[in-house]
């Protein structure tokens, strides 16, 4: 029973996810910007803003110029949760890819990691006095929220194990529509239905940023405006 | 209003402590029906301003992708929280870039997101009441539009962009700001911000050049609206007007005439600010810009030339091509901006700014120099926010960092940076214009 509630719910989170999250980025990419407004210095060529908007994605410039401790919880955290995600696909997949397997060990353990991160990101949204002042209660719960999917996942992989081939055989299964049975393991239900909870709030929430950055006018234009005309449709019928 | 001390200088920057409040009081006069009217605006605020206010902010909404990205995409991570020079200065919590944006972001929420209609607390989505109106007066003039905060974001989330915004929402429901909009009133009705009429521009460059005359013996002319001129010099009209920015127009002057160029000023286009810019207004914005374009094509100038303002420099740099076809590589279709194009001299940078054009003539060696006449100075430079940020000098990113660093060292030998170790990666010391520091 509890693994057919779960299935439907991951359906309907999932369709939410891909649902919702095409919406925005189609919202964000048909919206102009009319003007050029690059943060400069900004890269002269188009190849110029990929490196730009690659080191940003990557590793967070921007952020390690503004404040080191948030740069190294964010960091640690977003890039534990990149290597806690690739080890997942092991879930989703038979035969495991190769890469996939290979991460396995590091994947384990960057979920201590992320929750490290997550911890340290809290803890300044708690007690430091200017980013206590801007959080909203959404703010804290979903660090909440993660440090949930964090520890209840790491409390099946290192401390109470859940029969993860049966884990493996249910989503194998729910991707082709057949829903199978889940081990009946409190903290398995707790990461699964967080995920759940993460995915159907994703595409209306501050977990935008992630779209959002590509489509940041500030980060993604070429800095070119004298040598190339830039005009929105909306500006150009005024000069009709 | 609260006491509101300057921070004491510290060798060790420590980031304030907040003192929520206390800048509320401070408040920047209240158009007049008058001023707001000349602009198309409503005399004062509308009965229906809620209503309006927010179809307005729909209608940004969907006009600007950096508005509706900004608005989405923070996560309230703080990384511009101690950023902020009126932050710094004021110690108040609302000065914190992601709290001014937060003003605008809670109505966003309440009125255009699912959560902020079902659980408004929750995402920290407000009601646009009266009380929050007045609060975005209060706050959105207290940000100079320096870019500063853009630079640290992980999102490059531009809170000039969101002032931009309500300002331009405010204008709308009759609640705009005196200075701003009765200099642009000025710009429309006399042709510059200061209100110059024709006769006391004739009467000022005049008497500028019996100035040079008397201070060097040499004939140094400050010509308007020749036709024919080679350069079309559009500068700031602080320039003509006030002490030290005049002593720049002398500069100019002599550089033009040093190397032979022929130029000219404008009464038409004799202001390079744009104060469409501050208020956000897409219309007015371009309708200032327009008066660079049509002095252009009367005048039959090849080069166009921007006196030194940061902001105006952001304007004529960034905007002025979009805006007005003042500049290059414009569609072959696109007849509006051909027309000018068509006319300007393309070896040149269009617009250029006055360091680019007085670097390049150095370069070239068309300029020398007596450095020793200033051995009496120790120079250094504060690199101006909006060109630092929002606009480039040269060929190369960061040219707007060492050109004018090069002129000053081609004309003087005791340079001195403030701050040598912060200035190749981030020009952050990098403040406001006087202009912007009078719009709070």
């Amino acid at each position: 029973m509890a693994s057919i509630l779960i299935a439907i719910l991951f359906y309907f989170a999932t369709l939410m996810f891909v649902v919702g999250l095409f919406y925005r980025i189609n919202t964000y990419a048909r919206t102009p910007a009319p003007l050029k407004i690059p943060t400069t210095p900004a890269p002269t060529t188009q190849s110029g803003v990929v490196l730009r908007m690659a080191r940003e994605v990557v590793f967070f410039e921007s952020l390690f110029k503004a404040n080191l401790w948030i740069w190294s919880m964010g960091w640690l955290f977003h890039a534990s949760l990149a290597l806690v995600f690739m080890r997942h696909l092991r879930y989703f997949t038979e035969p495991v890819w190769g890469w996939v397997a290979l991460i396995q060990p590091f994947g384990m353990y960057a979920g201590l990691t992320m929750l490290l991160g997550l911890l340290g990101l809290w803890a300044r949204r708690l007690f430091v006095e200017r980013i206590r002042y801007i959080s909203t209660p959404s703010d804290h719960l979903m660090l909440l929220l993660l440090i949930g999917i964090a520890a209840s996942g790491l409390v099946m992989t290192f401390l109470v194990h859940t029969d993860v081939i049966a884990v493996k055989n249910f989503f194998l299964g729910w991707m082709q529509l057949s829903i199978g049975a889940l081990p009946a393991d409190f903290a398995l239900y707790v990461h699964l239905l967080s995920v759940i909870a993460l995915l159907a709030i994703f595409p209306i929430s501050k977990l935008l940023h992630a779209p959002g950055v590509f489509f940041s006018p500030s980060r993604n234009q070429v800095d070119n405006p004298r040598e190339k005309r830039h005009i929105a449709p909306w500006a150009a019928g005024l000069e009709k | 209003m609260a006491d509101v001390a300057a921070p004491p200088y510290r060798t060790i920057p420590i980031i304030p402590a907040l003192k929520p409040g206390s800048m509320e009081g401070v408040k920047s006069f209240v158009a007049n029906e008058k001023i707001n009217e000349a602009l198309g605006f409503p005399g004062q605020l509308v009965d229906d301003w809620h209503d309006k206010a927010i179809a307005k902010m729909g209608e940004l909404l969907a006009n600007y992708r950096s508005l509706k990205v900004y608005m989405d995409a923070c996560v309230h991570c703080g990384a511009c929280s101690d950023k902020c020079h009126y932050f710094i200065g004021t110690q108040d919590p609302k000065n914190m870039p992601v709290a001014r944006q937060d003003l605008m972001r809670s109505v966003y929420r309440r009125y255009f997101t699912l959560p902020g209609k079902l659980f408004p607390k929750l995402v920290g989505a407000r009601d646009l009441t009266r009380d929050v109106l007045d609060e975005w007066y209060t706050y959105f003039h207290q940000c100079s539009e320096c870019r500063r905060c853009s630079v640290f974001c992980p999102y490059g989330i531009d809170t000039a962009e969101v002032t931009m915004a309500a300002r331009e929402i405010l204008d709308s429901i009759g609640y705009g700001q005196k200075y701003a909009n009765e200099i642009i009133g000025k710009v429309h009705r006399i042709g510059n911000n200061l209100g110059l009429p024709g006769p006391a521009l004739n009467d000022t460059l005049e008497g500028l050049e019996e100035d040079v005359k008397e201070a060097t013996g040499i004939d140094v002319r400050f010509p308007i609206d020749v036709k024919g001129a080679e350069v079309l010099l559009i500068t700031p009209s602080a320039d003509f007007f006030a002490e030290p920015h005049i002593d720049s127009l002398i500069g100019y002057a002599k550089v033009f005439h040093a190397t032979g160029t022929s130029w000219t000023l404008s009464s038409m286009a004799s202001e390079a600010g744009n104060f469409g810019m501050f208020i956000g207004n897409y219309d007015q914005l371009r309708k200032i810009a327009l008066r660079i374009r049509e002095a252009a094509l009367e005048l039959g100038v090849k080069r166009i030339v921007v006196g030194e303002c940061g902001h105006a420099w952001r304007v004529a740099y960034s905007f002025w091509n979009t805006l007005t076809g003042v500049g290059g590589g414009a569609d072959e279709t696109d007849r509006f901006a051909q027309m000018l194009q068509k006319q300007l001299d393309h070896r040149y940078k269009q617009p250029m700014h006055i360091c680019e054009f007085t670097w390049d003539l150095i370069e070239r060696g068309a300029l020398s120099f007596n450095k020793e006449a200033n051995d009496k100075h120790i120079i250094t430079f504060h690199d101006s926010c909006n060109v630092a940020r929002g606009s480039r000098m040269g060929d190369f990113a960061g040219g707007q960092f060492e050109i004018p660093r090069n002129i000053i060292k081609a004309v003087a030998n005791n340079f001195v940076e403030m701050a040598p170790e912060q200035r190749a990666s981030k020009p952050s010391a990098a403040g406001a214009g006087v202009a912007c520091l009078l719009m709070t």
